[in-house]
């Protein structure tokens, strides 16, 4: 039971899933850890390739712990990390953070709407540096209003894994033997599999353009002129483009807004959290 | 820029996005184009950044692209990360050792 929530922990696009006894509403600080328990040892795993990763782009344990402890996204990171190592332009870096990391802006919303609007306003520039796909999916499980005291006891509970892991993944590249972290190099693109292969099964539409991202990707590393970009770029122009006509051709459906505004009304009718 | 200046910047950008909508905003994003937008860029942004990318990741372009078909039927079949993760991992190592 306890590995399955691991496991469920770590894919990142099935994060509502994680929840398997879903927390009560006014839960605990201490409820917030416990709860956190699973997300902070599956972040402890997935960071240390994201540490291997900073190695070779040549941070330091520092630096990856600071990247990590800052960002705590895992695509968001990599892409920067790509730039690092590219030596990216400003614009280049804002532009890539920024679509790679737009989707904690739908949860950052949604999450909005879990606030009391009563409470004092620090808590807000607080939570909000905690928003990832595995601490929203736990807080957007609460039933009525988050209380902050549980959104930090998550956040304590998950994000020190995060940057731990990473540390370690720096350290254990560097030390190992030559053959072992050349291997380890691959690990991270395991990981990128292993969150977009699953939901490609049952989403065709999105297979199909995981498949597509692939062919364009290879095409752009090839082709004259776009391949003469960085690597980089060349990220940030396909997911921009490739998104788009996702999405003109493939709008997804309506029903989890009106879920989520079902779920708003109901607990509205009950008269809020007194 | 240093590195520091690019963890900073990042770490800027990232927050703006995770706060603003949390203190500004307060409100659910209905349009339905930027709902789908976002919906796909996860999965295109990973597609895009694994492949080609893997085949510079291994000392020969072969052993990476072994691990990236392991890796997709591993994730197709089984979906747990961390055997993905292991499976990537041991084919790079096995192409060392047996070729």
């Amino acid at each position: 039971m306890e590995e399955e929530k691991v496991r469920q922990s770590q894919n990142k696009l099935d994060s509502d899933e994680v929840i398997i006894d879903p927390p009560k509403a006014g839960a605990s600080f201490f409820r917030g850890m416990r709860d956190a328990v699973p997300i902070g040892l599956g972040y402890l795993a997935v960071s240390f390739s994201l540490g291997i990763a900073c190695g070779n782009a040549d941070l330091s344990i520092a630096q990856g712990f600071w990247l990590s402890a800052l960002n705590v996204s895992s695509s968001g990171q990599y892409a920067g990390i790509v730039l690092i190592r590219e030596h990216a332009t400003l614009i280049e870096l804002v532009l890539m953070i920024l679509i790679a990391n737009a989707r904690y802006m739908l949860m950052s919303c949604a999450l909005s709407q879990k606030l009391n609007p009563n409470m004092p306003f620090f808590h807000r520039l607080l939570i909000g540096y905690g928003i990832t796909d595995e601490i929203f999916g736990l807080e957007i499980a609460v039933p009525g209003y988050v209380k902050p005291r549980y959104a930090y006891g998550v956040m304590l509970g998950a994000i020190p894994g995060w940057a731990i892991g990473t540390c370690l993944g720096v350290f254990m590249g560097n030390v190992m033997p030559p053959v072992f972290a050349e291997a380890m190099n691959v690990a991270i693109f395991g990981m990128f599999l292993a969150i977009i292969i699953p939901p490609a099964k049952t989403d065709k539409i999105a297979g199909v353009f995981v498949l597509a991202g692939f062919i364009a990707s290879f095409i752009a590393s090839v082709a004259p002129i776009v391949s003469g970009l960085s690597s980089g770029t060349r990220i940030l122009i396909l997911t921009v483009v490739l998104s788009a006509i996702a999405a003109i051709l493939f709008p997804i459906k309506e029903d989890i807004e009106e879920e989520a505004k079902e779920q708003v009304e109901a607990f509205e009718a009950k008269g809020g959290e007194k | 820029m240093s590195v520091y200046g690019y963890i900073l910047i990042m770490a800027l950008v990232t927050y703006a996005i995770r706060v603003v909508p949390l203190t500004v905003l307060r409100k659910p994003i209905k349009n339905r184009f930027l709902r789908s937008f976002l919906y796909y860029v996860p999965y295109i942004t990973l597609a895009v950044m694994t492949f080609p990318a893997i085949l510079d990741a291994t000392s020969r372009p072969l052993y990476g692209a072994l691990a990236f078909l392991v890796g997709i039927a591993l994730a197709w079949i089984n979906g747990n990360l961390f055997v993905v993760e292991a499976g990537c991992v041991l084919v790079v190592l096995a192409c060392h050792y047996l070729h």
